[in-house]
Order: C-alpha cells, then structure tokens, then sequence
C-alpha cells in the first residue's frame, strides 16, 4: 500500500479566476447561455436584434447629408447601387436644411441668440431647485426668470414684464402692511386683491407711458413665429413648472375641511381629468374666440399654455393626492402634537414626505405633459409635427416620412429620458429608508 | 367709482365689437396687415420654406388681396389653419379670408354663414393605381382596397361611386395625407383616392412616378375657393374682384413683366384701363384707390402666371391647365366683366 498522505508546505499563490468565468465570457455564460433554454433564447433574441439592426444601420448611414432634393437622394443611393430611398437608405438632407427651422420654428435666424439664451438661463434658473449643490443665490435668477423669459422671446418693450413683476411686490407690501394695520385674514384678502387690480387696470397703462419716458427694449416677435421644438419646450416648461404648486394646491384643497373649497377643486379636478386634452385645445382655439369679443387679440399660444396648465394641474392634484394619502395618519398628528399651524404643518412635516412618495408620480406626468404639447398641431400651430407635414409640402422633400419623425423623435427622448434620470437621482438623494 | 371703470370697459368693448363687425377693410387696414388662413402645409397650394416665408398658389390669393387692400403682398400673416379649425377662425374673425383650398358646397355658403368669393381651382376626386394591377378605368376596380382619408367628403363621394356603379371595394381607413402614400407605397392598398390635384403631386414624389396612372374617372365637383364671412359685402366684394382681376389679367394679356407699363401709360383697350386704373375710378367704388388691381397683379403675376409658377406642368406637382384654362381656351376660368 503506497503512502499517499501529503503534507502542503506552502501556500499556493491566489490565481486569477479562469477565462470562462470572468469578463466578458464569464457574464455571458452567466447571463445568457447559463442553460439550455436561456441558449436557445439568447440565440432567438440575438438573431432578431441583428436581423432588425441590419436593415435599419444601413438606411441610418446613408452619404446623403449634402443633398438638397429626395430626387437627388435617390441618385445618390442609386449610384452606389442601393435599392432606393424606402429601404436603400435615409435621405438626411432634409434634416440639414430644416434643422434649425423644427428647432426655432419661424423665429428670425439673426435672434435665434435669444430664444438659446433663455435655455441656457432656464438651466441656471432650474439649478437651485434641481440640484441642493447649486448656490443659492441663483434663486433670485429663479423668481425672475419667467418675466425675462417671456421678454426674451417675445421682446417688445422691457417695462411690460416689469411692471407686470411689480405686481407681485405689490402683493407683498399689501400683504405687510394691511397685516399690520387690520389683522391676518385682511392682509390675505389684500395680497390677492391689490395685484390682480394691479394688473387689471394699473400694468399697460404704466408699461406704455415708461415706455414712452424710457424706451428699453428689443424688436418684438410676434407668436406666430414661434414653432418646433421651441414651441414645444415654452408649452412644456410653462405647464410643468406651473402644473406643480397649483397641482399642490388642489390636492391640499380635495383634503381640506372647508366644504365648499373641497368642492369647487372636486369639480375642477374631475371636470378637467374627464375630458380629453384634444377637447381643451379646441376650446382653446375655437371657443374661446367666440367668446371674447372681435379684435381682441389673445394670443393663441398663450390660450394653449393655459389649458395644459390647467390640464396637468388636474392630474398633478391626484398624483399628490396619492403622496398624501399614502403618509401614516400618525405624521399629521405628529404635526399637530408639535403645535404647528396648517400651513407650517404642511411644509415641514406633510410635503416633504408626500412629494417624495409622489416623484415617480410627478414625473411620469411631466414627460407626459411635454409629449402630449404635439397635440397642438392640431389645432394649426407648427409644433416640430405640424413642421414636418409643412415641410414635406415642399415638392423637394415631399414623400420623406421616417426622417423627419426620427429626428423629432430623438429630440423629444432626449428631453424625456433625462427628466426620468433626474427622477432617478432624485429618488436616491431622497432615500430615508436604510 | 371701480365698478363704473368696469362697466365702461365692457361697453367700450361692446363698442369695438360693433365697430369691429362693420368694416374688415378698415380693420385690415388699421392692423396694417391682412390675417390670412391657410394650410398648415400642402405642396403647391401653400407651404413655408426654410425661411420661413408662405409661398403657394392659395398664398397668392392672400398676397394680391394684401397688396390691393395695403399696398404690399407682404403684409399678410399667414395662420395656418387645419381641416378642423378652419371655419371657427374665420367666424371668429381670427383670420380676415380663408384661402386653404375648401370645397364651396352649399351648406358652407348657406348654413355656415361664409361667403365664397370665386373658385380658383376646379379639383375632383381621381383615383391613382400601379400600372401592374392592369385597370384602365375606375370602374374596373371591383373588389379593390382603396386608401381613404376618414372624416372627407372624398369618404363620401367614394361611397357614392362605387354604389352607383354597383361594384363593391374595401376602404383603408387612413388619417394624412403622408401615411396615405406611405402605405399605399407599402401595397397596404391597390388604389389611393383624393382630390386630383393631390394625386398629381403625391405621384410626383414617387420614385418611378410611370408605375403608377392616375385613372380617368373623376368622381365629385370640387370647386375650390377663397372665402369670408357673411355680413361684410364691402370686404366680400374687395376679395371677389381681386380674384377676378388677377384672371382678367390673364384674359387681357396683363402680366407682371408689363403691368407697370400698362398702368403708367393707358393703352387702346378700355377694359386693361378700367382694370388698372388709368381710366375711370373702379377703386374708388370698392373704397380702395385707383391701381388697386395693378398692385395686386404685380405680386404674383396674373391668374395664368400664378398657376403656372406654383403648379403648372413646368414644376414638380405638373398639373395641366385643363378645366382650369382661361374660358377663352376652353376651361371654366371666366370672370365677370370689370366696368
């Protein structure tokens, strides 16, 4: 019986795991081909992804960038053999020439300076609400921003948007100093009384005779020039950031003690979510103008920002609601116990918590909203849809389809896909339940 | 003191309602620009390049109008309107005239309140087809699948015909005008039926425009007309007798190569004098000036020059003259006479 005992003296140095089970052929013999099913999945899958990147790779990379008709395009691809301008390849010519035009719309190519300008501050006025590292100053950008926003790409004289602002420094003064003068519900009353005078009878008669004293301002555009993707964000952007706090506020008004506050916000909110988007716009570009006496000139666009204001706001009250509902009944006791008040209740303890249960909610509404501005092509305004039939009125790019939908489609996932990524961040920054 | 300012600017805007639904002219002329409807885009007829500037055979229509009524054929805002909004923004006075190629049927005219001021394209619904599926004449197209925009009167006149004729088809239902050619492209259907203007341009766009014929058949009237609303005859006749002049023009031989020379010097022929003003005082009948008609001639040219520049067989879309020749060549062109 040979002696087979053996004593190891040393230890045997750490090896590197083996090829097939690191890298990439490990994390495929792990994730795709683990057995036999998951093989003759992957293998399935596999072969339709290649099968439809095959057909669609060769029609994206089409030499076409420089042409300046479809007929031109398709003596490109017919000279390198492909089988025409369907399957053969795209014909990107169209998207060379009319980029700018399903970005700006009509706007005047020498101020297209402005409307980039007012993104660009629209980033910077978002950075403080956005992000907690932002510097907090970049607020007061914030509070302005709507007012020169509008006078950015709309121009006209600067004192409009001026004293249009000072309404709310009114508000503010009024709400100061009435308090003091005649007690809390009086100093409400007035916070909300003087602006709206303010604005009724007070704003363009001072905007003009400033104007006519201090002529500032920049060459007026008119709406109707506005279009694409410009349209799009305006519309977007105006319902998002104004669908929140009146959302919030229905939402608080639903719940609320008060009978007939809680019916009139049940009847908006239910009127409003039980008709369609489509119905409001019409109502928007139709209606109102029966309505309003001739001549008026209540600008359509600004009738459009109303109503998916109005529209989002309903959705965005439920989407609250839901937040709130889903807080313990404990925290609103808390809340009580602490001796707060409503209001302070409500920002300290109640928001903060429902808001964060409501971000994917909220966001999904968002994107949502900023899709559904399309619809207002509908109704004749040249969103980047309404554009692209503009465009393929023109007999050069008549018949071109897939482009011009690919190149607004890819804009508008752009913008979706990164408010869903913020939401994301968002969540994890808020995350409390370790 | 608050509720009198109130009441007051309720009545001065009552004030400017009344004022406002007396005079289009005067409006137009206050605004210093003519609000005109159009389409959001349709080739030939009216599309924005990438400029963004209105050009077209109905954009025409509003450019002559512009340039009789301001002086020039650029001050026009051009709305952009859609098969559904079109009419609410002319009732409303959104838009001063529509010229968005709408039919003049009865119930516009009459129960919509709208006043049609002339027809300036004489479409009808056609049928197109590949030239591999054999047909020569539409009504041997029993049993096809015809791609069919929903909610027209093309849906409605396509019934008709093939109800008459007592052969059956199968409708695609299809929204625009874009996915129609998609998918009659794709084979989705054997025949694409629209207007025949319409078909001429969407066969032009095709890749090998000969595999396809446009049948003969046409099978509804589509007169189709700028309009306005009812109410103003004064704004009614300034449209009509624009329209008018542009295809007198034509009929006179007025070109906007030699309508400057015409109206600097008066020429033997009184009806080119009346027209452009270097006799008598048309102009002044409608409340406009004397060289109304020469401006608005000058923009575009004549009827004939219009139709030729934006659809004619020298562009793209290559639509004959056909029934819309001058009577004088045989089609129904024909305007009153200006004296």
């Amino acid at each position: 019986m040979a002696d087979l005992s053996f004593v190891r003296k040393e230890i045997i140095p750490q090896r590197a795991a083996p090829l097939s089970q690191t890298g990439i052929i490990g994390w495929f013999r792990k994730n795709m081909f683990s057995d036999i099913p998951n093989t003759i999945l992957t293998i399935i899958v596999g072969y339709f992804i290649i099968s439809i990147l095959g057909n669609i790779l060769p029609w994206v990379f089409s030499p076409t960038w420089n042409s300046v008709s479809l007929t031109e395009c398709r003596g490109i691809l017919a000279e390198l053999g492909r089988s025409g301008h369907g399957g053969g390849g795209a014909c990107w010519g169209v998207i060379r020439e009319r980029w700018l035009q399903l970005l700006f719309g009509f706007y005047p190519s020498e101020l297209y300076w402005r409307p980039i300008l007012a993104f660009v501050l629209l980033g910077l006025a978002l950075a403080p609400v956005l992000f907690d590292k932002a510097s907090r100053k970049l607020i007061y950008l914030t509070a302005i921003y709507p007012f020169l926003c509008f006078w950015l790409i709309w121009g006209g004289s600067i004192w409009f948007p001026v004293t249009v602002f000072s309404g709310f420094i009114v508000a503010y003064l009024g709400y100061v100093y009435v308090n003091k003068a005649f007690g809390s519900l009086a100093g409400v009353i007035a916070s909300i009384a003087l602006p709206v005078l303010w604005w009724l009878f007070i704003t363009s008669p001072l905007s003009i005779s400033l104007h006519s004293i201090m002529p500032i301002g920049s060459e007026a555009i008119e709406s109707d020039r506005l279009g694409g993707f410009m349209l799009a964000v305006l519309i977007g952007v105006t319902g998002i950031a104004l669908s929140l706090p009146i959302g919030i506020l229905l939402a608080l008004g639903r719940q609320s003690n008060l009978p007939i506050l809680k019916a009139v916000c049940v009847c908006f909110i239910e009127f409003i979510r039980g008709v369609p988007l489509i119905t409001l716009l019409f109502v928007a570009s139709t209606l109102l103008n029966i309505f309003l006496p001739p001549g008026s000139n209540f600008d359509l666009i600004l009738r459009v920002m109303i109503m998916v204001t109005l529209f989002a706001s309903a959705y965005m009250a439920e989407v609250v609601r839901g937040g709130l509902a889903a807080l313990p009944k404990g925290q609103y006791e808390a809340a009580d116990s602490l001796g707060l008040d409503y209001w302070k209740a409500q920002r300290l303890i109640i928001m903060p918590q429902a808001l964060k249960i409501s971000i994917p909610g909220i966001v999904s509404t968002f994107i949502g909203l900023f899709k559904d501005t399309t619809l207002v092509s509908i109704i004749g305004l040249l969103d980047p849809l309404g554009l692209s039939t503009n465009i393929r009125a023109d007999m050069a790019w008549n018949g071109i389809l897939w482009e011009l939908y690919g190149f607004v489609g890819l804009i508008f996932f752009i913008f979706c896909f990164s408010m869903s990524r913020y939401s994301m961040y968002l969540e994890r920054k808020l995350a409390t339940g370790h | 003191m608050k509720k009198s300012a109130f009441f007051g600017t309720i009545a001065a805007a009552t004030f400017a309602a009344g004022f406002a639904a007396a005079g289009t002219l005067e409006d137009v002329q206050a605004a210093g620009e003519l609000k005109c409807g159009v389409t959001t885009g349709l080739a030939g007829f009216a599309l924005a390049d990438a400029n963004g500037v209105w050009d077209g055979f109905d954009v025409a229509v509003c450019r002559a109008v512009a340039a009789a009524v301001l002086g020039d054929g650029n001050a026009v805002k051009f709305v952009p309107t859609t098969g559904k909004t079109r009419f609410t923004a002319l009732a409303s006075g959104e838009i001063d005239l529509l010229a968005r190629n709408t039919t003049w049927t009865f119930s516009r005219d009459v129960d919509l309140k709208f006043e049609f001021v002339g027809v300036n394209y004489y479409d009808g619904q056609g049928f197109m087809a590949p030239k591999a599926l054999g047909v020569s004449s539409a009504k041997d197209l029993d049993g096809a699948t015809v791609c069919i925009q929903t909610g027209t009167t093309t849906e409605l006149n396509l019934a008709d015909f093939f109800r008459s004729n007592n052969i059956s088809y199968e409708p695609v239902p299809i929204e625009t005008n874009a996915e129609a050619q998609a998918q009659y492209l794709a084979g989705a259907c054997d025949v694409f039926t629209t207007d025949a203007s319409g078909l001429a341009s969407t066969r032009a766009t095709f890749e090998n425009p000969d595999d396809h014929i446009v049948l003969p058949e046409i099978v509804s009237k589509e007169p189709l007309g700028p309009l306005v609303r009812h109410g103003d005859n004064n704004w009614g006749d300034i449209a009509r007798w624009t329209l008018n002049a542009l295809i007198t023009a034509e009929e006179l031989g007025v070109t906007s190569a030699n309508v400057a020379e015409h109206t600097a010097n008066a020429g033997n022929n009184p009806e080119v004098n009346r027209l452009l003003g270097t006799e008598g005082d048309l102009g002044g009948m409608l409340g406009l000036d004397k060289q109304w008609a020469s401006r608005a001639i000058a923009v575009n040219g004549n009827y004939g020059e219009i139709f030729e520049k934006n659809i004619g067989v020298n562009t793209p879309i290559g639509i004959a003259r056909g029934l819309n020749a001058s009577w004088t060549n045989g089609g129904l062109i024909y305007s009153a006479p200006f004296r």
